[in-house]
């Protein structure tokens, strides 16, 4: 089959000119007030000031949203049809992390490519999924009954999670899972199967324990007790809570968190920064922000169901569910119920390679939205 | 068309499962939203006082100590500037660089060196660490002048106690030192570094009133414990100006007189109110030393001088009266009938039963009366009328006095001493009491032990009939916004139940003992016209002298070991005719009453009539019931 059958003429062609015009705006909306509400806390994160965070984070949003335009206005087929090489791509870039990673913050995460410090881990989050939806759209409903046709897919999540847990990075791992079982339910996967996977999880609990690190045990030692140990583990939980709650309905004003700005708060800038504005802005203002990123991921469902083609689905309903493990698990994190594994607020905390996946993500999101008439056939082929 | 069908197909069960998946979703989503309300609205106000908390420290301002002041308004115990050089690391640099330059400006020892090293590397950056205390003035205006080039070093001030009369008022003002485990209360204040409090005399006494109210500083802090800025400050308020009774002046002279002798006290009182003019003992201590710290061997030193200079003897040393209680003797001899006619052949001894007891003078006075008898010291007069008057009726005498019990001075560590009764031996010795017993009571010796201030309290008393009460502290400093507490009453003493002739007769006796030329005192006597005193001589053994040494005639005092010596005492009013003063010394070992004690009573005597601290304006001050006592 060539490029040329694949991109058929059976599909009409869109102008460039029509896709722009397809993008949606209110979505691009939704991402600049997003980034914007980060920019304001970056800004309040240097005591009000715009260095170091909050111009450098303005400029990579610039370059995302440029990157989210490409990727967005690029056919939703081309993504299909490279979705195993991107896959492989990043799993090849994760592997080299093993090898030439450089040590950070006590686990091996990034490679330095000299102008950014690229997290492999983060972009699998986009690649694994996209691999997941190619493969799925791929699979008759009748055959998703069958065990053998569950092989690949468990593989293509076992690599990278394995990988992952290696650096190591538990939270990217569990999210790795989680986001891969989203696109495995939706994809028809049969109920029990979840459960048997379940049940088989928690047997390598204990395992997982002998694995982890001394800090991660700590860490979830002290999620499950913070107050035991206040001045050690628990100190950032129970300092982010403080700065949380103390916040109250209408928050201390911006730029007059306590909390946050006599360094009460740990890494203020990146995982914690929903904290700070929270203690800021009161319920009001992370009712606000949560209330943003609900909305986002109803884009992202919203798109999942109008698609006309397997792939799109399973690809938005993947990045959307992507998000919102982003976002919950970070909250979550920093609201005391759930242990500290170090997940970013997306758009709002400060880090150039989470910004620009998700900015790639949300590109993909709106390509499956601008492709959404597109219908591929099980075996690749397109038509209308 | 087959495979559009199939994916309808694919489409519903996707939607199905699309619409579960964004349900839980939204359901866990809501979930944060309700753990946001729980945290921001039901436990904001918690949360609220832990940022508080958190951010804000609450430093205390240590009020300046109360000065303590004698009468006249005279500096007792100040607060002087302490200066001290501290260094800052992170704008020191080099820290050991900074040091070397400092010690070219003051003495640095290895042990300073060591110490300051030591606590750099342990605080933060920005902690202030203390290099060295009580600089010179010299050193604080080298410093100064070095200034460029001693970057992260300042001088920062304190106060530290200061008593300009030094040792002279050691045993009434006591000292300040470092808080121990033991004191702490709960007050912050005792919690802050370098903080001291009174440990000994008035400074321990009135610590609370000296004390003041702390103030306090909000400070805001960061994580780290910077401070970044004050919120608000509440000045505390300083500690009460104590007014005491003592004339520096006198007191002074009367420690100098004192020094003289290895080991004396002299308490010298205004026999109208009580009021303690001087208190003062010897051996005694500088008490700006332990301001500064002692080191341990200046502790040991003192701890084990065999002088005791810690010890107050004015009101804990304990001392057998001898003659001094003859007073007491014959005051219950009149009260129980026998007339000052009545007079009693001393042949130099008595014996009961098998016991001889002697008098002082070998070959005895001959014929006495109860008057020459006080005037002589005759012992064997006082062994007569105290076997007819009895130990009981003596004891009851003698406590009217203010002997037996504590007088109630506002000192800690006031001893009350023993005037024995036939129920105290049985309760205290548990034998029942001998006859012979009540022979050597009624020369002061045996069981009967008084302090320094229980004679001066019996001489006061015996020249006023009044229960004077002595007393150190007249008050509070009237200050600008207390002047209407000027006027506080003089303390009224009632009557003592005695009769006014019988204390004529032992106030006349006395005159005789110093005034009369075949007195104990007449060498000892004030010349000065008007200004006469009346007194009674006190020799203590502490020793028995044995039958052999008395046939073989009674070792003089001065050829005995130190130790073994007589206490000399001697306790008197003045001037006679018109008592005002009062005073009681005891000399410890030092020999005969006559010889040693009287002189010095005189002189002290002399000294206080003519200063007349009772006749001079006092200092103006505020009730006495304000003073909060702490011991």
């Amino acid at each position: 089959m060539s490029t040329d059958t694949f991109l058929s003429k059976r599909n009409p062609e869109m102008t460039l000119r029509q896709k722009v015009w397809q993008i949606n705006w209110g979505l691009v909306l939704l991402l600049c007030l997003i980034a914007g509400v980060g920019f304001a806390m970056l800004y309040s994160a240097a005591n009000g000031s715009m260095s170091p965070w909050a111009s450098r984070q303005m400029v990579r949003f610039g370059i995302g949203l440029t990157i989210m335009f490409i990727v967005a206005l690029i056919d939703i087929r081309i993504w299909f049809r490279y979705a195993y090489f991107i896959y492989l791509g990043v799993l090849a870039l994760l592997g080299a992390v093993e090898v030439m990673g450089t040590i950070g913050m006590g686990a091996q995460r990034w490679i330095d490519l000299g102008f950014i410090r690229l997290q492999p881990s983060e972009v699998m989050k986009v690649a694994l999924i996209l691999a997941l939806a190619r493969y799925f759209h791929g699979v008759a409903s009748e055959d998703i009954g069958r065990p053998t046709f569950l092989l690949l897919p468990i593989a293509l999540v076992l690599a990278p999670a394995a990988l992952v847990l290696k650096q190591p990075d538990l939270g990217t791992a569990g999210m790795l899972l989680l986001a891969a079982a989203a696109v495995f339910f939706c994809a028809g996967v049969r109920w029990w199967k979840f459960a048997l996977v379940l049940v088989g999880g928690l047997a390598t609990v204990p395992v997982a324990w002998q694995l982890m690190h001394d800090y991660q045990k700590a860490r979830v030692l002290t999620f499950l007790n913070p107050e035991n140990d206040p001045l050690g583990a628990g100190y950032h939980t129970l300092q982010a809570m403080i700065g949380f709650g103390s916040g109250a309905l209408t928050g201390k004003g911006f730029l007059q968190g306590t909390q946050s700005h006599l360094n009460f708060l740990p890494e203020k800038q990146t995982d914690f920064i929903f904290t700070m504005l929270a203690e800021e802005f009161g319920l009001v203002g992370s009712l606000a922000l949560l209330g943003l990123y609900f909305l986002l991921m109803a884009y992202g469902f919203a798109i999942a169901f109008r698609a006309r083609n397997q792939f799109a689905r399973l690809l938005a309903i993947g990045l959307a569910t992507n998000l919102f493990l982003y976002v919950s698990i970070n909250m979550a994190m920093v609201m005391g119920i759930f242990p500290v594994v170090g997940v970013p607020l997306p758009l709002v905390s400060y880090g150039g390679t989470v910004l620009l996946t998700m900015m790639t993500a949300m590109g993909l999101v709106m390509s499956c939205y601008i492709h959404r008439d597109i219908r591929i056939s099980r075996r690749g082929t397109a038509e209308v | 068309m087959l495979q559009k069908n199939e994916d309808n197909e694919r489409h519903r069960a996707f939607s199905r499962r699309a619409l579960l998946l964004g349900g839980t979703q939204a359901l866990l989503l809501s979930g944060l939203a309700g753990r946001m309300y729980y945290l921001q609205v039901i436990e904001a106000d918690r949360y609220k006082t832990l940022a508080e908390d958190n951010r804000i420290n609450l430093r205390l301002l240590p009020p300046p100590r109360g000065r303590i002041l004698d009468r006249f308004g005279l500096a007792l115990a100040t607060n002087r500037q302490n200066f001290r050089v501290v260094l800052v690391r992170e704008h020191a640099g080099d820290v050991e660089k900074v040091l070397k330059a400092l010690s070219q400006l003051m003495v640095l020892d290895e042990h300073d060196y060591k110490r300051v090293m030591r606590e750099v590397s342990r605080k933060r950056s920005f902690v202030p660490v203390t290099v060295r205390e009580n600089l010179t003035w010299d050193e604080v205006s080298r410093v100064e002048v070095n200034g460029p080039e001693l970057p992260g070093v300042t001088i920062e001030m304190g106060q530290i106690r200061d008593y300009p009369f030094a040792d002279s008022m050691s045993h009434v003002l006591g000292y300040v030192a470092a808080v121990a485990e033991r004191d702490l209360t709960g007050d912050p204040l005792l919690e802050l570094p370098g903080f001291r409090i009174g440990k000994n005399g008035i400074e321990q006494k009135y610590d609370l009133a000296l004390r003041g109210a702390a103030g306090t500083s909000q400070i805001e802090v960061n994580a780290y414990g910077r401070v970044i800025r004050e919120l608000n400050r509440e000045e505390g308020k300083p500690g009460d100006e104590l007014v005491l009774t003592v004339d520096g002046g006198l007191q002074t002279f009367v420690h100098q007189r004192l020094m003289g002798e290895k080991s004396a006290s002299a308490v010298v009182m205004d026999i109208e109110n009580g009021d303690v003019l001087a208190l003062a003992s010897v051996p005694s201590y500088d008490p700006n030393a332990f301001n500064i710290g002692l080191t341990v061997k200046q502790w040991n030193d003192l701890i084990s001088d065999p002088l005791h200079p810690l010890t107050n003897k004015a009101i804990s040393g304990l001392y057998a009266p001898g003659s001094t209680f003859k007073m007491m003797v014959a005051m219950a001899a009149q009260k129980a009938g026998i007339q000052t006619d009545y007079k009693v052949f001393c042949p130099g001894y008595v014996t009961l039963g098998r016991s001889r007891f002697h008098c002082w003078k070998r070959h005895g006075h001959g014929w006495v009366d109860m008057h020459d008898a006080i005037k002589h010291s005759c012992d064997v007069f006082f062994y007569d009328i105290s076997r007819k008057v009895g130990i009981d009726n003596i004891a009851a005498m003698a406590n009217q006095f203010g002997l037996g019990g504590k007088v109630g001075i506002d000192l800690n560590g006031e001893k009350g001493g023993v005037i024995p009764t036939r129920d105290w031996k049985l309760a205290n010795i548990g034998e029942p009491w001998q006859g012979g017993e009540t022979l050597i009571a009624s020369i002061g010796q045996g069981f009967v032990l008084t302090t320094p201030l229980q004679l001066a309290t019996m001489a006061a008393r015996i020249a006023s009939g009044k229960a004077v009460t002595p007393r150190l502290t007249r008050g509070v400093r009237a200050g600008a916004e207390n002047q209407e507490g000027e006027g506080v009453p003089l303390p009224e003493f009632a009557p003592l139940d005695v009769s006014a002739a019988h204390l004529r007769v032992i106030r006349e006796a006395m005159d005789a003992v110093s005034n009369s030329q075949r007195g104990t005192a007449y060498r000892a006597r004030i010349k000065e016209e008007g200004m006469e005193l009346a007194g009674k001589t006190g020799t203590s053994q502490v020793r028995r002298i044995s039958m052999a040494e008395r046939a073989a005639g009674v070792t003089k005092n001065e050829q005995l070991p130190w130790r073994r010596r007589d206490h000399a005492l001697f306790v008197s009013f003045a001037p006679v005719h018109k008592p005002r003063y009062c005073c009681a010394v005891v000399v410890e070992h030092g020999g005969g009453g006559s010889k040693v004690a009287a002189p010095i009573a005189r002189d002290i005597l002399l000294e206080t009539q003519q200063r007349d601290p009772a006749g001079r304006n006092s200092l103006p001050i505020v009730a006495t019931s304000q003073i909060a006592e702490s011991g």
